[in-house]
């Protein structure tokens, strides 16, 4: 297929239509406009629904109710929205309901700037509601990479029964480079043993719900829930990694961070400094044991953000901190530059003895 | 091969569609490419950018910082970004809208009258273009024949009349010495 010039927004919202996405419900909000504003002239062309709520919780307890039916469903917002639709999320994924959110993530807290950020790390990793959950968060940093993480998110969330997210930001949203859309399933996984699609009364009913009476019944099944999370942890982490064999110095950065990143890794290599760069591209499960690998036989660490220092305790974490691991970020919707970047291996690579 | 490009000036003056038309001469021709917008209150006429990257290797930041090549039409972008152009680079100054100039010896700095000869042309709102043609003429990075390919695909219907018009803007562009 012929390659196009698109905006990672646009993008996605193309790739969603053809990973047969149904349904998305959202409500505005810069700078993921461009995703919705495409979905709006397409859906109704291409047999799906688009529908702007009244509200971000509106739009997020719409895409429970459609989920249920084994719908092919999405929605997306940028940080602000996102913390409003946190409620439903919770009640997503303590319903087992597939789905595909979406942060195009921007400065914050409250309103923030809506300028590119990754601050959103910790909520999407974390704590995106109340409750035992996870969701599988996507990192893509490209548009290509956009594109091809849509059809395998709504295609993991329908083999463990859980919401993913694709994490994309004010930069990867805006951002236009070619793009072209491999041929992919547009089927949901078979969905008969639980979507609320009717009984023809000829069944039991099947109940798509997040309210227990009793604790015993709700331990058992976020139990369940957590030998299902054992599962994605075991199969499903990604992760890249780029000049990490003779690495001393190993950069870790995701998304867009990645990309800067990338670029002071060539402009260390080019001085001789040894480094190297790990990208996760599945931020939860975290790609620990691919970390470890490229890490063999680095003396030090340096995770790059958008923000004032998130992903640095998973990658602390994942490496017992047998390696000293530092940070570098910007935040508030500073993008970092390569050159601040450089100069930190280079105060890094001094100190190596 | 790679050229960081950043293009400058207001909202309006056509900085992000010249941008568009050099991502898809690069497209045309295989080339690796990103396209970054600054973005915020820029359509009601702020200040506005755009980073164009193209090269024969995968591009890693997307944000031009040190650009070779400048495009700039107005002066609070030439008074920001002057001094960020790479040593050999190249500025393009829309001196009917700047009148400061830089003294700068490291950089080939070309200044020309690009909103007043679009208007003298009957091309108004050409000066953006008219800035391409010289960057085109002084580079060589794509030929008029790529940016009239671009030019169609980012053309709609209705306004199909305009590509012979940017063409004339472009050949405008190129021909000023200056």
């Amino acid at each position: 297929m012929e390659k196009v010039l698109m905006k990672g927004n646009e993008a996605l919202a193309e790739a969603a239509i053809r990973a047969g996405c149904k349904c998305f419900f959202g409500y505005p909000i810069t700078p993921q406009t461009e995703l919705s504003e495409y979905l709006s002239k397409q859906m109704p062309k291409r047999g799906g629904v688009f529908l702007q709520a009244e509200s971000e919780v509106a739009a997020i307890n719409m895409v429970l109710g459609a989920g249920a039916t084994g719908t092919r469903v999405m929605t997306s917002s940028s940080s602000p929205g996102i913390s409003l639709k946190s409620e439903g999320i919770s009640y997503i994924a303590g319903s087992d309901v597939p789905c595909l959110i979406v942060n195009v993530e921007r400065g914050g807290p409250g309103l923030g700037s809506i300028q590119p950020s990754q601050q959103d790390y910790w909520q999407a990793t974390k704590g995106l509601g109340h409750g035992d959950f996870r969701l599988i968060i996507l990192a893509p940093n490209s548009v290509q990479e956009v594109v091809n993480l849509v059809s395998r998110a709504f295609a993991l969330g329908e083999k463990y029964r859980v919401p993913v997210m694709l994490l994309s930001d004010g930069l990867l949203g805006q951002m236009m480079e070619p793009v072209e859309f491999p041929e992919i399933s547009a089927t949901p996984a078979d969905n008969s043993g639980w979507a609320a699609v009717g009984t023809k009364m000829e069944r039991e009913h099947h109940i798509v719900n997040s309210l227990y009476i009793e604790a015993n019944d709700l331990e058992e099944q976020v139990k369940k829930r957590y030998e299902r999370y054992a599962l994605i942890e075991e199969n499903e982490s990604e992760s890249e990694s780029y000049l990490c064999d003779d690495a001393d110095i190993v950069i870790t950065a995701f998304g867009a961070t990645s990309r800067i990143a990338k670029s002071a890794v060539n402009k260390a290599r080019a001085e001789g400094i040894k480094v190297g760069l790990f990208r996760p591209i599945t931020l939860w499960p975290f790609p620990k044991k691919q970390l470890l690998e490229a890490t063999k036989q680095a003396k030090a660490v340096l995770s790059v953000e958008m923000n004032m220092g998130q992903m640095i305790d998973d990658v602390k974490l994942a490496l017992d901190c047998k390696i000293p691991v530092s940070f570098y970020g910007r935040t508030g919707g500073v993008i970092p530059s390569p050159n601040e970047v450089l100069a930190e291996i280079r105060k890094l690579n001094g100190g190596i003895k | 091969m790679t050229y960081e490009i950043l293009l400058a000036g207001f909202g309006g003056q056509g900085i992000l569609f010249a941008g568009k038309l050099l991502a898809y001469c690069a497209l045309f021709e295989g080339k690796e490419i990103s396209w970054l917008p600054s973005y915020g209150p820029e359509m009601r006429g702020g200040k506005c950018n755009c980073s164009v990257c193209i090269s024969d290797e995968p591009i890693g930041s997307p944000q031009v910082l040190e650009p070779d090549l400048l495009v700039v039409l107005n002066g609070p972008s030439f008074d920001a970004f002057i001094p960020s152009v790479k040593p050999g680079g190249k500025a393009f100054v829309d001196c009917s809208m700047i009148d400061a100039k830089t003294d700068r010896t490291d950089i080939d700095t070309f200044y020309i009258p690009a909103t007043q000869l679009s208007e003298d042309n009957h091309l108004s709102k050409g000066a953006n273009i008219v800035l391409l043609g010289k960057l085109l003429h002084e580079t060589g990075i794509f030929s008029f024949e790529t940016v009239r390919k671009a030019l169609e695909k980012n053309t709609p219907a209705s306004r199909a009349h305009t590509i012979d018009n940017n063409m004339a803007a472009l050949q405008l562009g190129a021909d000023y010495a200056g």
